[in-house]
């Protein structure tokens, strides 16, 4: 199965509307770049450690 | 004219108990229980004038349908002039009013706070080893969506047709500096190859522009017509269109620049030229565009980016100000809603980085796409979904929105205290200061009264209808000066 990196591409609907042009993902900086590594690092460590299981489970009732 | 826009929030959490089987509701009890009982003698909400079946468009739904009302549940009235209470199966808390956004920001804070410290409370009274988790979002993901409501005085006397008409651009665009972002789509036939990450938490559940529901094909603008105070001279506008925000700016600017907007209205100068031809589809195709390229129909036949409609309301905001003043929402905060309205816009546009730590839906897609990068994920993957449900998380060490930079507003401190002391600049004032001292006197409240039992009379109901009033200013030393209850009564009828 081919495999696609996919990220804030528009994607046509049914519904009415144009694109109006194709963004430029902007390059990030370095510093940005070591920052998120960090986070990353740490966000590895407190997530949840079976994801599947986490998310499933998670089911609410409607409210309002 | 504009009235002064007295503003409040009520947020559903999601909860969930970790560990052992439960139902949401007695979960939801056990919260609320846990934390109540451990701060205040529980005095109870008082129903008499709840009447959320009245429609704003003129007509009573009763008979036709009855929002249901769960006297029988968890219901309490906390000393910061809030409400928390079980709502079907979440708890909730609705702010104390206040005056302007930065206030809310403070209350809703609190909130969450005391969120927080019920689950902590909670852990305590479960001796099974489970947990009871809570989550502030507005979706489990599966298509069940609950609700983070605002509320905004209105003036009676300004046409109900008119402020649907012209809030409702806002109301479909806003979502670009309040969006909490979601991975994935909850919209029939939508995959996640489609639509793998979205602005708005809620876009996905819209289906009418205008009605009274709340709980299925919910409506961009909510009719319900409960004003909670002086029924001749005001309204309350209910919005259930909103995302529960992480981020303190988020809910600054959702709140302010809606305050701001909604003066515009009652003073008639922001004009229909803005309206939308599909404000359903536009809602929704909004969301499922973080790219913020994709255009919308208006009316009159021309198409605008959600961005370009913002700077059409900011431009016109800006210029009320400079004619009107904005004393209504605030002089200091409008203004500074005002700047922080042009900056994010500006940020969207061309920084997307630079208002990460101000706008949830951008702060959590960096998360998201980094994570996806670094573990070569693809959308779709549970872990992604997870990362998104845990951004909401309020367990101290497991919330990821705690650990991205998003800038505060409030400090501690000011957090901190609004757990337990309401808002000096309204009404909340009188029922929090009334509950701090004399919480044995007091069998119920609600927003616009307050009932006492001092023993020897019948009961006492101590009307509140107007908003503005009850405040330090009028009673704090009024209050300062009583003893008793019997003598605060005594006083106030004479």
């Amino acid at each position: 199965m081919a495999e696609r990196t996919q990220k804030q591409k528009p994607v046509p609907t049914r519904t009415e509307e144009t694109v109006t042009e194709a963004p430029a993902t902007a390059p990030q900086g370095e510093k940005l770049k070591a920052e998120l590594d960090d986070l990353l690092d740490e966000i590895d460590e407190v997530l949840e450690t079976n994801a599947e299981d986490f998310v499933k489970s998670y089911v609410q009732k409607g409210g309002e | 004219m504009a009235i002064a826009k007295v503003c409040g929030i009520e947020t559903e959490y999601g909860i969930q108990v970790r560990g052992a089987e439960s139902n949401p509701v007695s979960a939801s009890s056990v919260l609320i229980n846990a934390y109540v009982s451990g701060v205040l003698r529980k005095v109870g909400w008082d129903f008499e004038d709840e009447q959320p079946g009245n429609d704003a468009r003129g007509f009573r739904y009763e008979d036709v349908f009855s929002p249901e009302i769960e006297t029988q549940l968890v219901n309490a009235v906390l000393t910061n002039g809030a409400r928390y209470y079980v709502d079907h199966a979440h708890p909730e808390i609705s702010t104390p009013e206040c005056v302007d956004a930065l206030e809310i920001v403070r209350w809703d804070r609190a909130a969450e706070e005391i969120v927080r410290a019920s689950m902590e409370r909670a852990k305590h009274l479960l001796h099974d080893g489970s947990e009871i988790v809570t989550y502030k979002n507005n979706s489990d993901g599966k298509g069940n969506s609950y609700g983070c409501h605002e509320n905004y005085l209105v003036d009676r006397a300004t046409p109900f047709g008119r402020i649907v008409t012209q809030i409702t651009p806002h109301f479909v665009t806003r979502q670009v500096f309040c969006g909490a972002g979601k991975v994935g789509s909850e919209f029939a036939n939508t995959s996640s190859q489609a639509v793998p990450y979205q602005i708005s938490q809620r876009a996905d559940f819209f289906e009418e522009e205008v009605g009274l529901e709340t709980t299925l094909k919910r409506p961009i603008v909510n009719t319900r017509d409960e004003p909670h105070c002086d029924p001749q001279k005001y309204r309350r506008l209910h919005v259930i269109v909103g995302d529960a925000n992480m981020a303190e700016v988020s809910t600054y600017l959702k709140v302010g620049t809606t305050a701001i907007v909604l003066a515009m209205i009652e003073d008639d100068v922001l004009g229909t030229d803005l309206t939308l031809a599909n404000p359903v589809s536009a809602i929704r195709q909004i969301s499922h565009d973080p790219t913020l390229t994709r255009t919308i129909l208006l009316r009159e036949g021309k198409r605008v980016t959600a961005l370009e409609l913002q700077w059409a309301i900011l431009e016109r905001a800006k210029k009320y100000e400079r004619s009107h003043g904005l004393e209504v929402v605030g002089e200091r905060v409008g203004l500074d809603v005002l700047t922080r309205w042009e900056t994010v816009l500006t940020g969207l546009e061309s920084d997307r980085d630079s208002v990460a730590s101000w706008v949830d839906w951008v702060a959590k897609q960096r998360l998201v796409d980094a994570f996806a990068a670094r573990h070569d994920l693809r959308p779709g993957d549970a872990k992604l979904k997870a990362l998104d449900l845990q951004y909401h998380d309020l367990r101290a060490e497991r919330c990821l929105a705690k650990r991205v930079g998003l800038e505060t507003l409030v400090s501690e401190d000011d957090v901190r205290t609004a757990m337990t002391q309401p808002p000096t600049t309204t009404r909340a004032y009188f029922r929090g200061r009334c509950l701090q001292k004399w919480p044995n006197d007091i069998v119920a409240a609600n927003w616009d009264s307050m009932v006492f039992d001092i023993g020897r009379d019948p009961l006492r109901r101590v009307p509140m209808m107007e908003p503005l009033k009850g405040t330090a200013e009028h009673v704090a030393a009024l209050l300062d000066d009583c003893d008793t209850a019997g003598e605060l009564l005594a006083r106030l009828g004479s």
